[in-house]
This record gives C-alpha cells, structure tokens and sequence, in this order.
C-alpha cells in the first residue's frame, strides 16, 4: 500500500521548489545566446557572447582572474585533501585520545563560524602579521576553510571500511605502510575524489573570504563577476556564468558517477 | 565511530598536526585576533591603534547625539538592522522548512532508480556559483526582466512589479540561496525512516495529517533542525543576496560589516565588534542546536 508515503501536494511542492531553483539558471543560459547587445529585447540565437568572453576587451582581464581561480582552487583542494585524510584516519580510526572532542570542533570550525565572519578575520589576521594580501593570503584562506569540506567525504567513506580488510592484510605480514597503500588507500579513494571535488568547488566558488584578503589589483573569477555586475549585467556577464554553470554540473555528475560505482565494490 | 584499530590509535595525535596547524593558524586565531581587534581603538584610513577601548561596542549600542554630549541613551540604528537580520533569517528558514520538508519527502518515497534522479536535480543548484545564482536572480526579477515582461504580457500586472531592492526580493534571493541547504538534510532523516511507524498509525485510524504531525515529525526532528541550522546561519549573516538584490532600506548585518574594511571609511574596530556579535547570535542557535541533538540522542 502506497498510502502511507503519499501526501497529496508534496509533488506539486517539490515541481516548485525545482523551478525556483532552476528558473533563474536557465533564463540566465537562454540570454547567453541572444544577438542582441541589450539585455532586454532578443535579438536571435548567437554565440557572439561566447566570443566576447574569449576575445573582446574584457577577455584579458577575466581571463587573469580565471587562472587564479583554477590555479588556487587547485592546490587548495589538493592540500585540503591530504590535511583532511590524516584528520578523518585519526578521527575514524584513532579509537578515543586525548583532544579527540577538540580536534573535532576544530576541524567543523570553518563551517560553523559565518563566512563573513572568516572573511573578517582573515583580512585582521593577514595584517596584523603584516603579510600582503594577494594570491598567497587567498590561497592560505581557501586552505583551511577547504578542510572540513574534504573531511566529511572521506571520513564517511572511512566509516564505511571495515577493519578486516587492513587486519586480513597485517595477518600477511604486510607492514603498516603496505596495507595503508595497497588496501586502505584503493578502498578509500572514492571518498578522496569526492572530497577533493567538494573542496575544489567550494574554493572556485568563493567570494566572500576571496574579497576581503585579495588585495589591491587581484582577482577571481567571482570578484571579478561580481566588480562587473555592480555596473550592470552584460551579456558577456551571462556567458561566463553559462560557462562556470557548465563545470559546476560537469563536477557534479563526475563526483555523483565516482560515489555510485564507489557503492558498487565493497 | 568504526571503533578503536590498535594499530592507528599511537598516529591519531600526528595525524592530526597538519589540521591543528592550518585550522588554528588560519581560522581559530584569526577569530580570537578579531575579538581583539574589536577592544582597540579606530585609526583613520583603515587599520587599528593599539589603545584598549570600548568605543566599538558604545558605538553599536549607546546613542550620546551628534557632538557625544548628550545623555546616552540606546542606539537603534545597529539594534534595527540586527534586528531586520534576524527577521529575514527566521521567516527563509520556515519559507524553506515549508517547501523543503515536503520536496525532501516526495524524494525520499520514489523508487530508487528515480530517487537518484530526483536528488540529482535538488543537488546541482547547491554546487552552483551563489553569485551567479544570485546574478541569476537580479536578471529575471528585475524591472524590465523576463518575469515582468511575462506577467505584463498575460495581462497580470499593467506595468512593472517594483521587486528589486525590496525587502521581497532580498527574501527571495535568501531563500533560493539555501533552499538546498533545507532539503538535503531532511532527506537523508526521511531516508532512515522506518515506513511501518506510518502504517501502524494507519491501522489505529490515525488520519495521514496526523500520522504526519504525531509519528514522522518527532523522528525526522534531527534532520528538520539540522536543516533550519544550516538555513539560519548562514542567511542571517548572508551578503550577496541583500547587496544584489536589496538597497538601503533592506540592509543587513553582512553588508555592515562589509562597509566598515571597504577603503577609507572603515572602522575596523567596529567592524569586529559587529563580527562578534553576530558570532555570539549564531553560537547560541549552535549550542541550541547542541542540546536539543543530545536530547534527541538520548531519547
């Protein structure tokens, strides 16, 4: 009997809640296209926008604040991932030690703390030691607010071994350092990729934290979206988020296919 | 917890190193230099001098008139928009918890096969740029956007619907910012739930409404608070959506906060002060949040 999962409007709630969700995005992506330099009236199906992006007088500047972002999201992720794999192994694996409670408020820290708040002290932090703000403040910030979105990931994924495999792999006289390689670190690995994702995403996306310890002159993709936008949106504005909207999905469909056949072995 | 492996349980405190030094280098000290911060006294053109005050938070909540000689009485400038942030955070988490609860249900009762589809489709937003959803949203709401040229094209509305820079539309934008946030967590409560509870109410005559208030409610709470926190927080203290989409009348504490770092207007002592307020506020929802998990755990 289907009666007791059924609530009659519960669909029509969920078609609403996708098409708030999705409207926005979608109109976006339709105007993308359009011919005509205003925003408002359709001038036909185009990609003269695309080639703006690529070639037209803001193509330097975008293009700047797009190796940036890739370049920081990069090393923030992957370092953000080898943090939290040592983290999530002592936290999943250590049994109780002392600290464990601490090291665990700790490394949920930069969730639980607004972002602005971050961004706040952050901006105090970098100049009160008297650091520069630019790329390297950028990188340092995405860093540690990266880990808790790479740990959660790889602790699940952790939680969901047993002790067997690594215990079966001791009783064959591997050595520690084996066993981590050739048993643990395979069976885990999906749980990496999808925290290096999650990580990578959550740094390319940021704005927040980005504008308040980027300094004078620097840019990311989102700063530099959002320095446009307060002068108005243009369509080139609409094709870069197009594009940006592209390698979120692409992201999301890869992180979702890794977690699945993840599932599939044990 | 997996439980202890004698073999890991001498690493675990090495192990941890790296995140001890990065999050508390990088995120736990820089929020105590910042209640600092908040004590010392402003220098012009941005920055601090290093004079222990309390002008920062006289300031936020003390009102002594134009020349500071009159008596003082309770400033309501900052108390306002504090007050316009708790109200925008509180009235998303419920518009969220309303059409939330019942997408997350929906989803959690299809077949497997089209579950996956159905969540994929919830995800995809959350790993979506909020600037640009948030860009998004300016675009087809604004006055001679798509949505007011569709309504004045069926006849709707006879001109414009002034949305944004109202309070509206800054709901709007808080909303489907964190939408995603409300959802994912009710699911995975819906996941776990176990369907025979609903059909044991069924056969003592308990009508669905009251089987949903009386039996699914209570279990699913964790997931439903779990929801509103990640919700609540965030929005409370949100930016993009209230600076895009809003004006002066519908400021909010994250673009105070903003204003005080930005060029040479700033006031960073009072810009930390603002800061930890807003921390205070969303440590009380936290250990709020705290208690009632470990009542729940208890139970």
């Amino acid at each position: 009997m289907k009666g007791v999962r059924h609530y009659p409007g519960f669909l029509g709630l969920t078609i609403l809640c996708l098409v708030i969700l999705y409207a926005p995005l979608i109109v976006v992506m339709a105007y993308s296209f359009n011919g005509s330099t205003s925003i408002t009236q359709w001038g036909g199906f185009s990609m003269r926008w695309y080639v703006d992006v690529f070639t037209g007088p803001d193509a330097k500047r975008f293009g700047q604040a797009a190796w940036n972002s890739i370049t920081i999201a990069l090393m923030a992720a992957t370092a953000a991932t080898i943090i939290a794999t040592a983290a999530a192994l002592a936290m999943v694996k250590g049994g109780r030690f002392r600290g464990r409670g601490a090291s665990f408020a700790l490394i949920n820290l930069p969730l639980m703390v607004p972002e602005i708040v971050t961004a706040v002290a952050s901006l105090i932090f970098f100049t009160a030691i008297g650091l520069t703000t630019g790329y390297g403040t950028i990188l340092v910030a995405h860093m540690a607010f990266c880990i808790p979105f790479a740990f959660l990931p790889i602790a699940a994924r952790l939680e969901g071994i047993e002790a067997s495999y690594e215990q079966a792999a001791r009783d064959l006289y591997a050595t520690r350092a084996q066993a981590f390689r050739l048993i643990l670190l395979p069976l885990l690995a999906p749980g990496l990729a999808s925290g290096w994702l999650l990580a990578f995403i959550i740094s390319l996306d940021d704005f927040i934290i980005t504008n308040f310890v980027k300094g004078a002159g620097m840019e990311t993709l989102p700063t530099a979206i959002f320095g446009s936008v307060k002068q108005g949106i243009k369509p080139n504005i609409m094709a870069i988020s197009t594009l940006m909207l592209a390698v979120s999905v692409l992201f999301v469909t890869a992180a979702y296919l890794i977690n699945r056949k993840g599932r599939q072995t044990p | 917890m997996a439980g202890g492996d004698d073999s890991w349980r001498p690493l675990a405190p090495r192990l941890l190193i790296p995140t001890w030094v990065v999050i508390g280098l990088f995120s736990l000290l820089p929020v105590i230099l910042m209640a600092v911060y908040s004590f010392l006294t402003k220098e012009f053109r941005g920055g601090v001098i290093w004079d222990f005050t309390l002008a920062a938070y006289d300031q936020f909540f003390i009102d002594r008139g134009l020349f500071g000689d009159e008596p003082a009485r309770l400033e309501w400038t900052y108390i306002n928009i504090f007050g316009r942030s708790l109200l925008q955070a509180a009235i998303c988490t419920a518009l969220c918890l309303v059409v939330g609860f019942p997408t997350a249900w929906f989803i959690a009762t299809r077949p497997a096969r089209t579950r996956a589809v159905w969540l994929f489709l919830i995800t995809i937003p959350y790993w979506v740029n909020l600037l640009i959803r948030t860009v998004s949203l300016k675009f087809l709401i604004r006055d001679n956007g798509p949505l007011n040229e569709a309504l004045m094209s069926i006849g709707l509305t006879s001109g414009p619907l002034p949305l944004v820079n109202t309070n509206l539309a800054v709901q709007l934008g808080l909303f489907y910012s964190y939408l995603p946030f409300m959802v994912l967590p009710i699911y995975a409560a819906v996941e776990r739930y176990n369907f025979a509870l609903s059909e044991a109410a069924a056969d003592l005559y308990a009508s669905r409404w009251t089987t949903l208030r009386e039996i699914v409610l209570p279990v699913v709470k964790p997931g439903i608070i779990a929801g509103c926190i990640l919700v609540f927080v965030p929005a409370l203290g949100a930016f993009l959506a209230p600076d895009l989409l809003g004006g002066a009348k519908t400021f909010m504490i994250g673009s105070l906060i903003e204003e005080q770092f930005k060029g040479s207007q700033g006031n960073w002592p009072f810009g930390a002060a603002v800061s930890m307020i807003l921390l205070t506020l969303v440590l009380i929802a936290l250990i709020f949040y705290a208690r009632t998990a470990a009542r729940e755990g208890a139970r």
